[in-house]
């Protein structure tokens, strides 16, 4: 873990915006399980990392991605690859 | 684009650019400091386990240690880079070794067109392979006279700098050469594949 | 809660400086909505050539005020967002919000307790909303803040704090982690497991536990928060760290 310990990392909290935006509702209760190791946390409690060209929630345990989003001026795109969370509504 | 409500007497923290509005590509701005942006964890990589890898379609794949990598030519690159979140920055100082010094190394593939650099961490970024060649990307691991540090790609990053920094993967651990093209990280989620600052070629379908 | 997260042009209508990197800006919102205690908002801010900043703030009131909220600004050394906000905004200006956000670092009456609060910093601020909510709406479960900051001056809401602590069922206990003022009677050292179980105790080990801060300061507070005997679906965390676009 000492590796996430890096001042840069926030945590799935600092997404919430993003993600509501997406599904239309609050998604940082929701529970995602990592597809790598297994683990299970709230979306909220992930790590993430918003300093880049998109933000990066990952996962506690193994640092596997689980959630990737990427906001251009004419849309918001989202890649689910951790499990157990909801299949986000078409986005164009 | 919806029309945005402007703040009174926001400029945000950007320099002028002044005489060097020249080198400066179509929507970004100038910075002095030299931001961090990262997708993952920084990782503590030992250098006694490093190697550089130059693999897929080549007749013999070829990997170097740290301190072999040491030993190739090293050469000083001073380059503009320009990162997709819009800043750019002048005239920054690396040292390290040019793909083509890497590439002499090895024997292409006829089929050989796309590179994809892949990093410790698991990220990836794809590059054309005629993109890398001609002293247009070299692998750097001096940067200002000091050895690159971690946050900023350390121990070794390669550097395109005619392309969004996006594409100048930080940790790199080798070069993956193929015959089709394959997304990167950012690339496979609305990112550009090519990703020109002076075209401006930021998202896909830019 | 299904609705669209719209962006909406909140006023500043009163600034209140807390210490002297730290300021409070109340923002009347014509789109206010009750938000849950530790709920944060976003805010952007756009030049004239389009260029934009965006972070969050978590805010700082409680949801009983309503119309406006409150949230309380930092200053962050080199930071682009925050020295506007502390140094260029008064009264009257206006830039765009959106919010309540999050579900996840929130408390409220219907969470219950007692209630364990860990702050780093300006990680104070969302533990504060839960604070004036509980005061406001009465609520009768117990509550303990442990509030680590670096020196007394740096120490927001001080005073409030203080006087919340005076009513019945709350207590407040500081570390200083760099200077302490002459006569200082509390802690004067980083976090530890030791401290945190002296705060714990008088609420028994079922209490829920928020802790908010640097990101190194909540590794520490909730991984000891672990080892003192609390069960990890009862702690929450939140980093508070540079942030935005």
């Amino acid at each position: 873990m000492s590796e996430l310990m890096d001042e840069l990392v926030l945590d799935g909290n600092a997404a919430a915006g993003a993600l509501a935006e997406i599904y239309g509702d609050d998604m940082t209760t929701v529970l995602a399980e990592c597809a790598s190791c297994g683990q299970v946390d709230p979306i909220g409690g992930l790590v993430a990392f918003v300093h880049a060209p998109g933000i990066v929630l990952r996962c506690t345990a193994c640092a596997t991605v689980v959630i990737r989003i990427v906001q251009t001026p004419k849309r918001t795109l989202v890649d689910v690859q951790g499990k157990r969370i909801p299949a986000p509504p078409t986005t164009t | 684009m919806p029309e945005r409500f402007v703040t009174r007497g926001f400029v945000g923290r950007r320099e002028s650019a002044g005489a060097q509005a020249n080198r400066i590509p179509p929507g970004q701005h100038l910075v002095k400091d030299f931001p961090v942006l990262s997708a993952g964890p920084t990782p503590r990589t030992d250098l006694a386990k490093w190697t550089f890898r130059i693999e897929g379609l080549v007749k013999e794949p070829v990997s170097w240690g740290w301190n072999e990598f040491q030993k190739l030519p090293a050469q000083d690159f001073v380059k503009d880079i320009s990162c997709v979140t819009k800043w750019t920055k002048l005239d920054t100082r690396w040292r390290g070794v040019s793909v083509d010094i890497l590439l002499e190394q090895v024997e292409l593939d006829r089929r050989a067109a796309f590179v994809t650099a892949f990093s410790d961490g698991g990220y990836t970024t794809n590059i054309p392979l005629p993109e890398l060649v001609n002293g247009q990307a070299f692998v750097a691991y001096g940067y200002d006279g000091r050895p690159l540090a971690p946050e900023h790609g350390g121990p070794a990053r390669l550097v395109v700098p005619h392309l969004y920094f996006w594409k100048s993967a930080k940790w790199v651990r080798g070069l993956r050469v193929m015959e089709k093209d394959v997304s990167g990280f950012w690339e496979s989620l609305g990112y550009n594949n090519h990703g020109d600052p002076w075209k401006e070629e930021r998202y896909t379908g830019d | 809660m299904k609705r669209t997260l719209e962006w909406q042009i909140a006023v500043v209508t009163a600034i209140k400086p807390e210490t002297a990197e730290v300021k409070t800006l109340t923002l009347a919102l014509p789109n206010w909505t009750p938000h849950r205690p530790g709920q944060h908002y976003d805010v952007r801010l756009t030049a004239d050539d389009g260029y934009a900043a965006q972070r969050s703030y978590s805010i700082a009131s409680e949801p009983e005020r309503t119309g406006e909220i409150d949230v309380t600004v930092e200053r962050i050394a080199d930071g682009e967002v925050s020295p506007f906000l502390l140094d260029t905004v008064v009264v009257g200006d206006r830039f765009e919000v959106r919010g309540p956000i999050g579900g996840y670092f929130v408390w409220d009456e219907s969470v219950g307790g007692p209630l364990l609060l860990v702050a780093g910093g300006s990680g104070v601020v969302p533990l504060m909303a839960m604070l004036r909510h509980r005061a406001a709406a009465h609520v009768s479960a117990p509550a303990r803040l442990l509030y680590s900051a670096r020196t007394y001056e740096q120490i927001i809401y001080g005073p409030e704090l203080d006087m919340l602590a005076s009513q019945d069922g709350f207590k407040v206990s500081y570390t200083l982690t760099r200077q302490q003022p002459p006569g200082w009677k509390g802690y004067a050292r980083r976090i530890d497991d030791a401290m945190l179980a002296e705060v714990r105790k008088p609420l028994g080990l079922e209490v829920v536990a928020y802790v908010c801060g640097p990101t190194a300061l909540v590794e520490v507070a909730a991984d000891g928060l672990e080892r003192i005997g609390l069960s990890a679906d009862r702690i929450r965390t939140e980093r508070f760290g540079p942030s935005g676009t």
